[in-house]
């Protein structure tokens, strides 16, 4: 019985794997994710890109994926696999897999290779990401204005740039409407843990704050929201099913159509390596889910930044903004360049923490 | 609410699945079988106990599911380990293995839903008594029951002849064979009793701790289970010392780092490990206490006859 099972178990692992026999007639895109597909957040997201890519290519593409691929030596595996297995692009989807990538792409200069929220590039390889930091800028604000305490609490997962620029873009945010507001913020060191997240929340609630807000990948912090009766925004994916009274909105990643775009360029032949592509809330590679549990004049609010961002008048990192130690980083009416924003490793005036290093 | 009673049933909350499966593998582990699956039962249990309540509304059909597949998981371990007498290690880290992809599988469809949830048994006028009211007297059903599961755990292992003669069979399954103890009907049933906790221990994850479906959120409790029972020396009151102790350090690291103390988050999170073995080393110092309990036999395939 489990020889059976555990050959039914390999047999499948290999037929997922393998290539099929007319590979050639089709454009082959691969992806690697951190997650399982199902995950509620982060790689469900990237699944449905994958899925409407599909869907728009129809026969052209013929798309494959590998779920739950640790981050280290276990995805150069995978990515390789796939390199050697005849795929004509790869999508690494993690921000951990960067120099797996980085590595199998210099073995194999005529795949190409596309690797999410990293920076470094190769004559094969380009970089995308999305501007999370608009919509979290956005929840920021409506923190700013719905919570009574001033105090917001924030649910991380590992201190990389990415995480932190969140952290930042959200407290400036709130700042803008409330400029006392105060952030706590709890590590949890794991992108995938529902009760250790419930638990952040718990903690965080019981010191004091009223809207919560995460950059894990459950829709447990949200349950807890709910059920202690404050708010809190969705991340990744529209949670209003978990927290129908607490859902303020959510920043929901829309990945299809920038994986459209690239896989058909690979068809076209016009594809380009060593680019970085970097999109924003114009683009619609991120989306905000409706506002909702608010007075009208917040949503109002929310409305006009939302626009305001996606035509250009506003960015979020303008100065003036001090940095938590007090020393200036952006003058008044500066903005912060891109190459700051994706290093950033230290943390705005205003942060109840001490960024781990 | 007071912050420390909000602390303190956190903690209840996060320790009584960690004791629950803990107690379960305890049973297993001095009958004498290693069962390595416990994360596998665990999260097969969670699935099965979220989709049962889902799809019934109710959450105590959801509890009997939870159960039921921890059972079967534990069913099929039985019958390679102690039928076949195939690697109990091996056959063990097959079952998480299993446990893992198939719920997976079979949750699919419960992703992202909510469902019902554990309702809280509040015993009224008691829970009202200031700190340890809303602790004691207003908590959910599956945390009463890992109470009772400690006590009648421990009344059965030493206070009763059927947990002496489990004991032995675990200590040395030859004598045991030769005074005509039915040494794997003893295991068979430890084995079951064992998914049975693991089953209930993931039910209260999918709908008392987080009420959901997550693939994988089991996160490792099955293991954390597994090294409580080791390094509690195989005694039901330390394993739940050892699980809340482990839940307070988690907890109380949460809570240290949103109050913005400067200690490194990658330390504290370390932190509950820690100070969990630490502790547990130290109070089973006694090196001969410890031998009297580890059971001898643990891990031994038994043919009998041979």
């Amino acid at each position: 019985m489990k020889k059976s099972l555990m050959f039914l178990a390999a047999a499948s692992l290999c037929f997922a794997m393998a290539p099929t026999a007319h590979a050639q007639d089709k454009t082959k895109a691969c992806f690697v994710y951190i997650g399982p597909k199902t995950d509620g957040g982060w790689t469900q997201a990237q699944d449905v890109g994958r899925m409407y890519a599909q869907e728009k290519l129809g026969d052209k593409v013929e798309t494959q994926y590998v779920e739950s691929v640790p981050e280290g030596p276990d995805a150069e595996r995978v990515i390789e696999r796939f390199a050697r297995s005849g795929c004509d692009i790869i999508f690494t989807t993690s921000f951990g897999y960067m120099d797996q990538t980085v590595a199998v792409a210099a073995k194999f200069p005529d795949v190409k290779f596309e690797h999410a929220t990293g920076y470094k590039t190769a004559p094969n390889l380009t970089t995308y990401n999305s501007r999370f930091y608009e919509g979290r800028y956005i929840i920021g604000q409506i923190a700013g204005k719905m919570s009574k305490t001033g105090v917001a609490g924030y649910i991380a997962s590992f201190p990389i740039p990415e995480v932190v620029m969140g952290i930042n873009a959200f407290l400036l945010g709130a700042q803008s409407i409330n400029p006392d507001f105060k952030l706590k913020v709890v590590w949890v060191n794991t992108w995938h843990d529902a009760g250790k997240e419930a638990d952040a929340a718990k903690a965080l609630i019981d010191q004091g704050v009223d809207i919560l807000t995460q950059h894990t990948d459950s829709a447990a912090p949200m349950q807890i929201a709910e059920e202690r009766g404050i708010h809190a925004f969705g991340q990744a994916f529209d949670q209003i099913e978990a927290g129908p009274k607490a859902q303020l909105s959510a920043i929901i990643d829309t990945w299809g159509p920038y994986y459209e775009k690239q896989i058909q360029a690979v068809i076209d032949g016009t594809w380009k390596g060593g680019e970085s592509t970097w999109d924003g809330l114009k683009d619609g590679i991120l989306t905000m889910a409706p506002y909702t549990n608010m007075p009208d004049d917040v949503k109002k609010m929310a409305e006009e930044t939302e626009a305001k961002i996606k035509s250009g008048e506003l960015h979020p990192f303008t100065g003036p903004v001090k940095k938590q130690d007090g020393s200036e980083w952006l003058k008044d009416g500066e903005v912060s360049d891109d190459g700051t924003l994706l290093g950033m490793n230290f943390y705005v005036a205003g942060v109840d923490d001490k960024l781990p290093q | 609410m007071l912050i420390a009673e909000s602390i303190l049933l956190t903690i209840a909350t996060a320790a009584t699945p960690l004791l629950i499966a803990a107690l379960g593998e305890l049973v297993v582990e001095r009958s004498g079988v290693l069962n390595l699956g416990v994360e596998g039962m665990m999260v097969m249990g969670a699935v099965c106990g979220f989709g049962a309540a889902f799809v019934t509304g109710s959450p105590w059909i959801g509890v009997g599911a939870g159960i039921l597949a921890g059972v079967a998981m534990a069913a099929l371990f039985a019958l390679l380990t102690l039928g076949i007498a195939a690697n109990q290690v091996a056959t063990g880290l097959a079952l998480t293995l299993l446990g893992l992809g198939l719920s997976g599988m079979v949750g699919e469809p419960f992703v992202g839903r909510s469902g019902a949830k554990m309702p809280v048994l509040d015993i009224p006028v008691l829970s009202d008594i200031p700190l340890i009211g809303r602790l004691i007297f207003g908590q959910d059903p599956i945390f009463y029951a890992s109470i009772l599961l400690v006590v009648g755990v421990s009344w059965f292992l030493f206070r009763t002849r059927a947990g002496l003669t489990l004991r032995s069979v675990g200590d040395n399954h030859g004598s045991a064979h030769a005074l005509g103890i039915p040494v794997l009907r003893y295991r068979v049933l430890a084995v079951l009793f064992g998914g049975a906790c693991a089953g209930l221990a993931g039910a209260h994850l999918s709908l008392v701790y987080t009420p959901q479906w997550v693939e994988n959120m089991s996160a490792g409790r099955g293991w954390i289970a597994l090294a409580l029972v080791v390094f509690a020396s195989w005694r039901p009151w330390r394993v739940v010392a050892g699980a809340y102790l482990f839940g307070a350090v988690s907890i109380g690291q949460l809570h240290a780092q949103a109050l913005g103390i400067g200690i490194p988050s990658q330390f504290l999170s370390a932190l509950p490990y820690l100070a969990t073995i630490v502790v547990l080393v130290l109070i089973s110092r006694n090196r001969r206490l410890t031998l009297i309990n580890t059971p001898a036999c643990l891990g031994q395939p038994f043919v009998p006859g041979r």
